[in-house]
């Protein structure tokens, strides 16, 4: 079982806590048009990452924050814990949010013949 | 009842004054307090106790605690017996009744033992080549394979015993109380750290129980372990937890201990614990496993009689037994010549030591031949007899490369052969820890190499195999464990340690055999699961060589056993017949848990009642006075039906729907969600995750209002009232109450941070009586003077707060029923005196209690839908019928995008109707498929399914909802429902049956 430091409460086991998934997927603004492909990108693309992963806790049986931590995958090793509205300030935190295929510039691509333009 | 014939006179710490009887197979033994059931066995002269697995070989006893991969009994009787158990962590009893298992009809004569003779038909993969064909097969074959695999028999009825869990934090916890451990508890505790020690063993010591040639400080092992255990016992922060198997190790140091009581309990009458699972959260963790001792690899390796070498020593030292008196050894190194030596002291006559080795050159060595042992140097078992016990084994001189046999054929009688074949550390919970193993050649063995977690390893876990080494490691471990965990430390000393050196080992693997056409020599590597030299062979001949592949086609190193004793040789032969180093091969990461855990452990005292909370409403007792049958609603108990004497449940339910529609029904809704929202961006933060629109509510209304998740599908629904400026009171389904609030918050605190909302859960906090029908009015009147009830002041949808039979009482006019309707919410405390003043005032009005079934009936006639009924996650408000709840002038709500998906406006979604069997007594079964033809059988192409269905008294026949293909597309058309006898014709039509359907 993880050992999880709610940045409100201290450190406590997983079971108080409900995971939320990747962090850091920006809500498109509703008032821009959006390509349906777009649009699914942010809702079904998740990072399914082996290794460093930004992602969202909320301590559900304690004070209902929400939270963000860095995790390992692989060893479930908890690098850094922070508010939900900022970003990572550890080294590894920061490289983890930089290397995101979100951040990166998307790949140009010849639009599917039944793409919606 | 038989003598204890190989109970030695002098050896072993047994309290002889104790004698105990029990029962194996039938027959009454005797043993001594302190013995297991494998040595109170041994002292009998029983070896044979158990068929293997798939040849159904005779098998016997192997080595001593968890490291036994044969002697598996069932032990207890009735539902209180537990299959699958290590007859070596077995404490006897008086009165202990245990059995030996997959054998039929005898022990000694088991009919399955015809499998050893068609070995050559059964290899590894059997099951898969042949089984797969004919494909449609398999369930007939399965049914007898399911029969002849596993073991034991589980207990049919209720497990009667009682289980426990306890959760516990420390500084150090050490798994394993040998000398590095009890030394590494020793320096840790004397620091003031909080220290857990644990040990599958009943006593404390490990090997120190089993050596007689080792002197610390002067003293022999078991007296300082006597002395360690006695000043351990005496420090207020050291736990110390004996017959306990640290069985997992799982992320930041939480490892689960699983405590076996003591072994009354099975004859006990009084309820006692007899598993306790720790859970134990640790700052720093100390393993300190000790080595298992590996087989050799050789023909007929597996007969009863033939032993571990260790485990002989520890059952002559520590239980006073010896397994034969005529021995053989049979080893590769020199540990085992103090098996021999042990022996001789204690006057058996061991046959004769055969050693691979060509120049062995120790000082064990030289006792050995000091002391008249015959020593075959140079030379192998190639094979051995005997069929419940070894007769004879066969030896024959190596050749230097040990890969073939020359000479003279040799037939040593015996009637026990101790072997040993090096020794493996017990990396299993390194190995969970996430650490990675490295592989050793001086031991030709894995030991660990990088931790991941806050662990150390030391003494035999850490592949240190002489005593003095693995004292220093324990120290040296126990002061930096306690340093690491935040205590001050100063080593102690070093203590002074008498052993015998050892000289190098010689690995020969395998043994070679000589060929014998008559008689099928199979040479065995797994002894639990009958995975023979040939099988690995063959596994690799076909393929199969990551070590991976090989575990799960070979079945080597699974089980119980978990490769205790055979995963090294297995993957040390895969290695030489890749021709490559045992590194490249790797190791298969053990899971846990390390030995096999009940499941009662697991479960704890988390069953019946304790399983899961119940939620009752203060309203609940009158409920069960009135006889009402429940229903589990989430966690809640809701009131199902309230049924009069000699009343069925259709009756019951069309009474209730009957009287809420000509005249007064009641309806305790305390269970409703209810989310009190208070703050300056209430009303905006309502418009964003409602799909309608929410800026302009007034004070005293209430608004119905659909959720949606981001993809556009329903996730919940409810009413809404605005109770003044700011101050909302939300309701939610029953079930949803917890996620919903959860799902607000989740927005509120991460994707709109700037809005100032306020949640808090106030289900809890309000009892909740709705009054419904025609009458209901009057029946309020009479109670509430304060409140202008009429149609005029207080609307549908208004809300009111005012006095109700004397209590302060918020009211909602809102209705799932489609009559008229009060909700009457007062303070928890109040909810059972408002009740029950509703009934005693509105009994003239004939007010009928309804339950939660006449509830459903009602808002279905009205073709209101359910949240989890008529959906399931895939269903769009669209889909619904309900687009006149989504707002198209908001800029944005959640889910909003999604609407617009192209696949979310297809014209072929299921969609929500109302569907009336033709035959008007047909009630359709909810969840039943819906088709446009019948065929004569499966496979029909379905285009929907009947989401709810019941009886409607109000239009006197059976209706139902269905989510149909293009369903509002296709009113009045026939579809049919196939069920298993019959087909059932329905049309579709509109979902508000009551204003469409004519009685």
């Amino acid at each position: 079982m993880l050992h999880i430091e709610c940045p409100w409460c201290g450190f406590r086991d997983d079971a108080e806590f409900h995971y939320g998934g990747e962090a850091h997927i920006t809500r498109p603004d509703p008032s821009t048009t959006l390509t349906d492909e777009k649009f699914s990108e942010y809702l079904f693309s998740k990072t399914n990452t082996k290794g460093l992963l930004l992602e969202r806790w909320c301590h559900r049986s304690g004070c209902r924050r929400w939270f963000n931590v860095l995790r390992n995958t692989i060893t479930n090793e908890i690098l850094e814990v922070y508010p939900v509205t900022e970003k990572p300030s550890s080294k590894q935190g920061k490289e983890t949010y930089e290397r995101n295929w979100r951040r990166k510039s998307p790949p140009k691509k010849t639009p599917k013949t039944d793409e919606v333009k | 009842m038989s003598s204890q014939r190989f109970r030695l006179r002098e050896a072993g710490r047994l309290d002889r004054n104790a004698p105990l009887k029990f029962k194996f197979d039938g027959k009454i033994y005797e043993g001594f307090r302190g013995d297991t059931l494998a040595s109170a066995l041994l002292a009998n002269g029983v070896h044979l106790v158990g068929r293997s697995f798939k040849y159904h070989r005779p098998r016997g006893h192997l080595g001593v605690g968890a490291v036994e991969a044969n002697a598996l009994i069932q032990v207890g009787e009735g539902n209180s017996t537990e299959p699958n158990i290590r007859a070596s962590q077995v404490e006897i009893y008086d009165g202990l009744v245990a059995s030996s298992q997959n054998r039929w009809p005898s022990l000694l004569f088991d009919l399955g033992g015809v499998n050893d003779l068609l070995g050559g038909l059964i290899p590894a993969g059997f099951y898969y080549k042949t089984f797969m064909w004919p494909r449609k097969w398999w369930m007939k074959y399965e049914y007898f394979i399911r029969r002849a695999a596993g073991l034991g028999k589980a207990p049919t009825g209720r497990d009667p015993d009682r289980y426990e869990k306890m959760h516990a934090h420390c500084d150090v916890l050490i798994v394993g109380a040998g000398p590095a451990g009890l030394a590494a508890a020793l320096a840790a505790s004397k620091t003031g750290a909080r220290v857990i020690i644990a040990d599958d063993q009943q006593t404390f010591g490990g090997s120190l129980n089993r050596e007689t040639d080792c002197y610390i400080n002067d003293k022999t092992t078991v007296d300082w372990c006597k002395d360690v255990v006695a000043t351990l016992e005496g420090l207020p922060d050291v736990t110390m937890l004996p017959n306990t198997t640290v069985s997992g190790y799982y992320e930041q140091n939480y490892l689960t201990l699983l405590e076996t009581t003591k072994p009354h309990f099975f004859k006990s009458t009084i309820q006692q614990t007899r598993h306790r699972l720790w859970k134990v959260r640790v700052k720093q963790v100390i393993l300190a496993t000790g080595m298992i001792e590996r087989p050799l690899v050789f023909a007929n390796n597996d007969r009863p009689g033939i032993m571990l070498s260790s485990a002989i020593r520890e059952y002559i030292n520590k239980y006073g037994v010896t397994p034969g008196q005529n021995p053989l050894i049979f080893t590769n190194n020199d540990d085992a010549y103090r098996t021999a030596l042990t022996m001789r002291q204690n006057n058996i006559n061991v046959v004769a030591i055969v050693d691979v080795r060509e120049n062995p050159d120790s000082e064990l060595f030289r006792q050995a031949k000091e002391m008249q042992i015959p020593v075959h140097v140079g030379f192998a078992v190639v094979t051995t007899r005997g069929y419940s016990r070894i007769k004879s084994a066969t030896i024959m001189k190596l050749s230097s490369n040990g890969k073939t046999l020359t000479g003279e054929r040799k037939v040593l009688g015996c009637d026990c052969l101790a072997m040993s074949g090096g020794w493996n550390p017990a990396i299993h919970l390194f190995s969970q820890s996430g650490g990675k193993v490295k592989w050793n050649d001086e031991l030709a063995t894995f030991i660990p190499s990088e931790a991941t977690q806050n662990v150390l390893t030391i003494g035999g876990c850490n592949g240190t195999a002489d005593l003095a080494k693995s004292l220093k490691e324990g120290l040296q471990a126990g002061i930096s464990a306690a340093r690491l965990s935040g205590n001050k430390a100063h080593p102690p000393a070093t203590p002074s340690v008498q052993e015998p050196v050892q000289s190098e080992t010689r690995f020969v693997l395998p043994i070679p055999t000589q060929k014998n056409k008559f008689v099928s020599e199979k040479v065995f590597i797994d002894f639990q699961n009958d995975v023979t030299l040939s099988d690995i062979q063959l596994a690799s001949r076909e393929g199969y060589n990551s070590v991976e592949h090989l575990k799960r086609y070979t079945t080597v190193g699974m089980g119980t056993d978990q490769g205790k004793t055979s995963n090294v040789n297995a993957l040390m032969l895969l290695s030489q017949i890749l021709d490559c180093e045992p590194e490249q091969v790797g190791y298969t990461t053990f899971r846990p848990p390390y030995a096999p855990t009940t499941i009662g452990a697991y479960a704890g005292r988390n069953i019946g009642n304790l399983f899961s909370p119940v939620r009752t409403t203060a309203i609940n007792p009158w409920h069960e006075e009135a006889g009402a049958k429940f229903e589990h609603v989430g966690q809640w108990m809701r009131a199902w039906y309230y049924p009069k004497v000699n009343e069925t449940m259709r009756q019951a339910v069309d009474r209730e729907v009957t009287a809420a529609r000509t005249n007064i029904g009641i309806l305790d809704a305390s269970t409703l969600g209810k989310i009190d929202i208070q703050g300056p961006d209430a009303a905006e933060f309502l418009n964003r995750v409602y799909t309608n629109a929410w800026l302009k509510l007034p004070p005293g209304t209430s608004r119905y209002g659909l959720m949606l998740k981001e993809d556009g599908m329903v996730m919940d629904d409810g009413v809404t009232t605005c109770i003044k400026e700011n101050h909302y009171h939300m309701t939610t389904t029953t079930g949803g109450a917890a996620s919903v609030l959860e799902w607000l918050e989740e927005w509120l605190q991460t994707e709109w941070p700037n809005l100032k909302v306020y949640l808090t859960s106030v289900t809890e906090q309000w009892a909740v009586a709705a009054i419904c029908g025609p009458k209901s009015r009057e029946l309020l009147q009479e109670l509430c003077t304060d409140i202008d009830l009429s149609d005029k002041a207080f609307p549908f949808m208004g809300y009111r707060e005012g006095t109700v039979a004397g209590i302060k009482a918020r009211i909602f006019r809102i209705s799932f029923t489609g009559e008229l309707s009060f909700e009457i919410n007062v303070p928890r405390s109040y909810g059972l005196s408002l009740w029950e003043k509703l009934l005693d005032v509105g009994k003239k009005y004939e007010i009928c209690p309804y339950g939660t079934e006449a509830m459903h009936v009602l808002r279905a006639e009205k073709g209101f839908i359910i949240v989890g009924q008529e959906t399931d996650g895939t269903v769009t408000p669209v889909d619904l019928g309900m687009d006149w709840i989504i707002s198209k002038t908001k800029p944005d709500f959640i889910g909003k995008r999604a609407l617009s998906r192209r696949d979310i406006i297809k014209a072929d979604r299921k969609q929500l109707v109302g569907l009336l069997a033709d035959n008007a007594t047909d009630i359709l079964p909810e969840g039943s498929q819906i088709v446009e033809e019948v065929l004569p059988k499966p496979p029909m192409s379905m285009i929907g399914h009947v989401t709810s269905s019941y009886f409607s008294p109000n239009c006197g026949r059976p209706i139902a909802m269905a989510l149909i293909k293009s369903g509002r597309d296709r009113m009045g058309q026939t579809v049919y429902i196939p069920l298993k006898n019959k087909s059932i014709a329905a049309t579709i039509t509109n979902v508000n049956f009551l204003d469409n359907v004519s009685k």
